[in-house]
């Protein structure tokens, strides 16, 4: 072997020596890695009871309410297989809107409802005028609510 | 192949480097100027609000081409930090040396326009998600590689040393750009993809957003260049051509 060979041997087993080793340590921590759980976990119970986590997931058509005169607000999160009943006390950020993503920071009280002390909204990955969006909801109703939080 | 080799083994040397950028930088920086100029406009102007964010799409114009551009000065990096190892090029380590500033500034910058836009949108400047935290590393990254290659009084020892750094962080690259699809991130997916073939931005927010990837692009090639050259002649400057060019 010339040394530029050995040199070019060095440098790739040192590249698929590193590329496994951050693919195994991070297959390792499985639990790290998550921002956020989805609603099936949550149901399946992927959380501990009084442990502190963030539920990610979509706010439900139609499921927004607020007690009158107060910040108390009451909606669902899901991820269009299971639903957990988010509750909340404060200002929302502004893209919150039924059909939207979002992530809640709180835990679950004892009736299985999600007690939220922080809300972030969830960006999707479009991006248009209000007029093609105006469009493509009164051409294609289903795009505009893709199942993707 | 014979051409290419050919043209790469001339590149390496030098005083044919330096002679080679000196005419090279202007057609970078004059066309990089010209599209900047028209993609702010573009952006900043005509280019329509969107119909959730309003005004603070505009931030993608900057924050997208800044964030691409990152990761693709990491992973040259890299690339001429490995020519730099195996074929004992010393001009491919003046290279890296030139980018990891560059490198360092955008990634910066990717992320303070990061933050600015997901305060409006998200609720908060920062999260420690997959993508943003992976993203943080990159920055680390720049500025250890540029730490290390000071860190010896023997220019040649710090090469190899930041070389082997650069190679072996080149793992992180795949890792920010998969993080929003291997994870759940606060985040959003990318828009595009080159498997799909698919776009979530509308065409009139698709255009400025090219334009600024191109001049920025450019404007970074340009700035590489200088860099590049600047490292030579520090690197040179005991060796008889570099009189000769600066005498002239």
């Amino acid at each position: 072997m010339t040394p530029r060979k050995e040199r070019m041997t060095a440098v790739s087993i040192l590249l698929i020596a590193v590329s496994l080793a951050t693919f195994f340590g991070l297959r390792g921590c499985d639990n790290l890695k998550e921002y956020f759980f989805d609603p099936s976990e949550v149901v399946a119970g992927a959380v501990k009871k009084d442990q502190e986590f963030r539920l990610g997931g979509m706010v439900k058509e139609n499921s927004f309410k607020r007690t009158a005169g107060s910040l108390d607000v009451r909606f669902i999160v899901t991820d269009f297989a299971e639903d957990v009943i988010v509750r909340y006390s404060g200002l929302l950020p502004d893209l919150f809107r039924e059909g939207q993503g979002v992530v809640a920071t709180g835990r679950l009280n004892d009736a299985g409802e999600f007690e939220a002390h922080t809300i972030f909204a969830k960006h999707d990955e479009n991006y248009m005028p209000p007029e093609v969006a105006e469009s493509l909801k009164t051409q294609h109703p289903a795009k505009t609510s893709e199942p993707r939080p | 192949m014979n051409a290419f080799m050919n043209w790469f083994y001339r590149m390496a040397s030098p005083p044919h480097f330096y002679r080679w950028s000196g005419t090279a930088i202007p057609w970078f920086l004059v066309p990089a100027t010209v599209l900047a100029v028209i993609g702010l406009y573009l952006a900043l102007v005509t280019s329509p609000t969107d119909y959730q964010m309003g005004d603070t799409v505009r931030i993608m114009y900057v924050h997208v081409p800044v964030a691409w551009l990152s990761l693709m000065c990491y992973t040259s990096m890299a690339v001429a930090s490995a020519i730099g190892l195996i074929w004992r090029i010393k001009l491919a380590h003046a290279v890296a040396a030139a980018i990891a500033p560059a490198g360092a500034s955008l990634t910066a910058l990717a992320l303070f326009t990061g933050s600015l836009w997901g305060k409006p949108t998200w609720g908060t400047y920062w999260v420690w998600d997959a993508r943003l935290t992976s993203y943080l590393m990159l920055l680390f990254l720049f500025a250890g590689f540029a730490l290390l290659r000071n860190a010896f009084s023997d220019v040649q020892r710090g090469d190899r040393a930041a070389a082997i750094l650069a190679i072996v962080g080149v793992v992180n690259i795949p890792i920010i750009h998969y993080s929003v699809n291997w994870w759940n991130t606060l985040h959003q997916p990318a828009s595009f993809s080159v498997t799909k073939g698919q776009a979530g931005i509308d065409s009139s927010m698709l255009w400025p957003l090219f334009t600024m990837l191109f001049a920025v692009t450019l404007y970074l090639v340009a700035l590489v260049l200088m860099r590049t050259r600047n490292e030579v002649l520090i690197r040179e400057r005991r060796k008889a051509w570099i009189k000769e060019v600066l005498v002239k």
